[in-house]
């Protein structure tokens, strides 16, 4: 790619996914990204450190991945729209920033490309393993946004809407993609700019105004511009004054940081379903095995098996609804993934007595489940 | 129309980016194409593939079974992939680098020692991947000539522009040659 000071020209691109996340955060006004290499997410920041420069933007190799999050937050409190890209180790060493975010509700968007774990595990190996991690990673009470990209338009796609995301519910979003979607390379069809919707945080008209509650999701200040504006990750009131003996305040900020997503879940889930309504068999995947699910459907039709999809591009907040709408109608569900049993014990729990579910899980070596397996599960519970 | 190819060889033989020209060509020429890759933690000399799939439909699964053809730069990449190779499949090897053919094989084979034509015109065995492309252009048509061309130019820098051209010529006047 020879670009240089402007976005990508309207049209199809044959690029990488990491590439494809990148050229996304451009379009969504991503103006700040911090980063520290690791496979299989360096690609990010190497695609970033070229293009940002380019177009008067900041790009920083930081020295570790918690300085990474750590900068990207303040440059976002500076009024910019920060991103981090990092592989579970450095998921696993941001988890007290991401923390600090939620808790200061600081827009934010974290891509995390996942590899075999725990630890150092497999570093050029696929995985799904962190799907847990991003739910639950941090300690308190919180609900994040997590989204799941299958392919290299939708890393370009889902990197738009997690910065949309994260500043109209100012909150961390993390984009979890995995080493496959990330270093696939595909047809990307990129929009003209000004098809793309793009989300501006709202910044408060006076001083006067709470920054850290009344409304749900309250007006966002940047620090210069003399709200005089304190943040902290103590349980702080609506005005950000620390606060942390009254069990009251903390209570009104615990429920409002949960409840200001959870609200509006409806409206954050975004799935895409095949065939739910008239189903023999249900499956419920997300990343790089939905792309294997696709060729499930087919194989499985020319055995008369009616497979209903629901494909997770949002896994949290779970989406509920269409995993229930499965379960009434499927006998069963099957649960690929590249992780064992993460996403399993949700779908069995929305599922409750509706429908048996079954997982099918597969570790090590970045091996991804083929269709042939998926269909070999099918046929196995069935009988 | 589906086809599945595999390029492998050694790590800084430059497999990789030869998917990935080829799936560019693929997409210029209106196709749906995915390329994959695998290498190991070191940057050379360990084993290295790269995977491209063409198809007039929307490709889902991304990764190579049995491919039609494999392209193969090293003895250790073709004794570990030669039995995916599907039995109408087309192999196209680098005797340089392979000196025991497959046994087991009975498709066409096209043997040329690759890197030692790019060592010997362009001073790098760097080139062989590119005049393999141009080699596989002229004897199997899987995209036009024209996109290859234009894939090779929008993927290496632009000042290797003219000798990677040139390689590429160099390889389908090879397949011109051993064609007859």
């Amino acid at each position: 790619m020879t670009l240089k000071n402007k976005l990508l020209e309207p049209g199809e691109h044959f690029l990488q996914g990491n590439q494809a996340l990148a050229e996304g955060a451009l379009f969504a006004g991503c103006n700040f990204f911090a980063g520290y290499p690791i496979t299989p997410a360096s690609e990010v920041l190497e695609h970033l450190a070229k293009r940002m420069p380019q177009l008067g933007r900041i790009c920083i190799q930081m020295e570790d991945e918690m300085a990474s999050i750590g900068t990207a937050i303040g440059a976002s409190w500076a009024g910019a729209k920060a991103m981090t890209a990092t592989s579970g180790p450095g998921f696993s060493l941001m988890q007290e920033f991401i923390g600090y975010a939620f808790m200061t509700e600081t827009p934010l968007v974290i891509a995390n490309i996942q590899r075999q774990g725990p630890s150092t595990g497999q570093a050029t190996k696929a995985a799904q393993g962190d799907v847990m991690q991003a739910r639950w990673g941090t300690h308190g009470d919180y609900m994040p946004i997590v989204l799941s990209p299958n392919s290299p338009q939708e890393m370009f796609d889902l990197t738009i809407r997690a910065f949309n995301l994260a500043e109209k519910y100012r909150t961390p979003v993390v984009l979890l993609a995995d080493e496959i979607v990330a270093h696939m390379r595909e047809k990307v069809v990129i929009p003209k700019a000004c098809e793309i919707e793009v989300f501006e945080r709202k910044k408060p008209k006076s001083k006067n105004e709470p920054f850290f509650g009344g409304e749900t999701i309250p007006p966002m200040p940047s620090v210069g511009e003399g709200f005089n504006v304190a943040v902290t990750g103590s349980t702080h009131n609506e005005f950000g004054v620390r606060f942390t003996a009254d069990p009251e305040v903390h209570r009104k900020l615990a429920e409002r940081l949960v409840g200001k997503i959870c609200l509006d879940a409806e409206r954050i889930f975004d799935v895409e379903t095949y065939g739910i309504e008239n189903c023999d068999v249900g499956i419920v995947a997300y990343g790089c095995i939905s792309r294997s699910v696709y060729e499930v459907i087919e194989l499985a039709k020319n055995k008369d098996i009616n497979v209903g999809f629901v494909r997770l591009k949002t896994l949290w907040p779970f989406p509920e609804k269409f995993v229930k709408i499965l379960a009434e109608k499927a006998e069963f569900i099957v649960v690929p993934e590249m992780n064992l049993k993460q996403v399993f014990y949700e779908v069995q729990r929305v599922a409750a007595c509706e429908a048996k579910v079954f997982p099918l899980n597969k570790v090590g070596g970045g091996e991804i489940i083929t269709p042939e397996e998926i269909l070999a599960k099918i046929l196995e519970v069935r009988t | 129309m589906k086809v599945e190819v595999r390029f492998a060889g050694l790590g800084g033989q430059g497999m990789v980016l030869a998917g990935q020209i080829l799936g560019k060509a693929a997409v210029f020429d209106g196709l749906f194409a995915v390329q994959t890759q695998s290498y190991g933690a070191e940057a050379r000399g360990s084993a290295a593939k790269s995977e491209v799939v063409i198809s007039d439909k929307k490709v889902w699964f991304p990764f190579v079974r049995k491919c039609d053809v494999l392209i193969a730069l090293s003895q250790q990449a073709l004794n570990k992939y030669v039995e995916d190779l599907k039995e109408n499949g087309v192999l196209i090897m680098d005797s340089g680098y392979i000196k025991e053919a497959p046994r087991s094989f009975k498709g066409k084979i096209y043997s040329f020692s690759f890197s030692k034509i790019a060592k010997e015109k362009f001073g790098n065995e760097i080139f062989a991947n590119v005049i393999v492309l141009g080699f596989l252009s002229e004897i199997l048509h899987l995209v036009s000539e024209e996109s290859l061309k234009k894939a090779v130019i929008d993927s290496v820098p632009s000042k290797y522009e003219r000798e990677n051209l040139e390689a590429f010529d160099l390889g389908v006047e090879i397949a011109k040659r051993l064609k007859g």
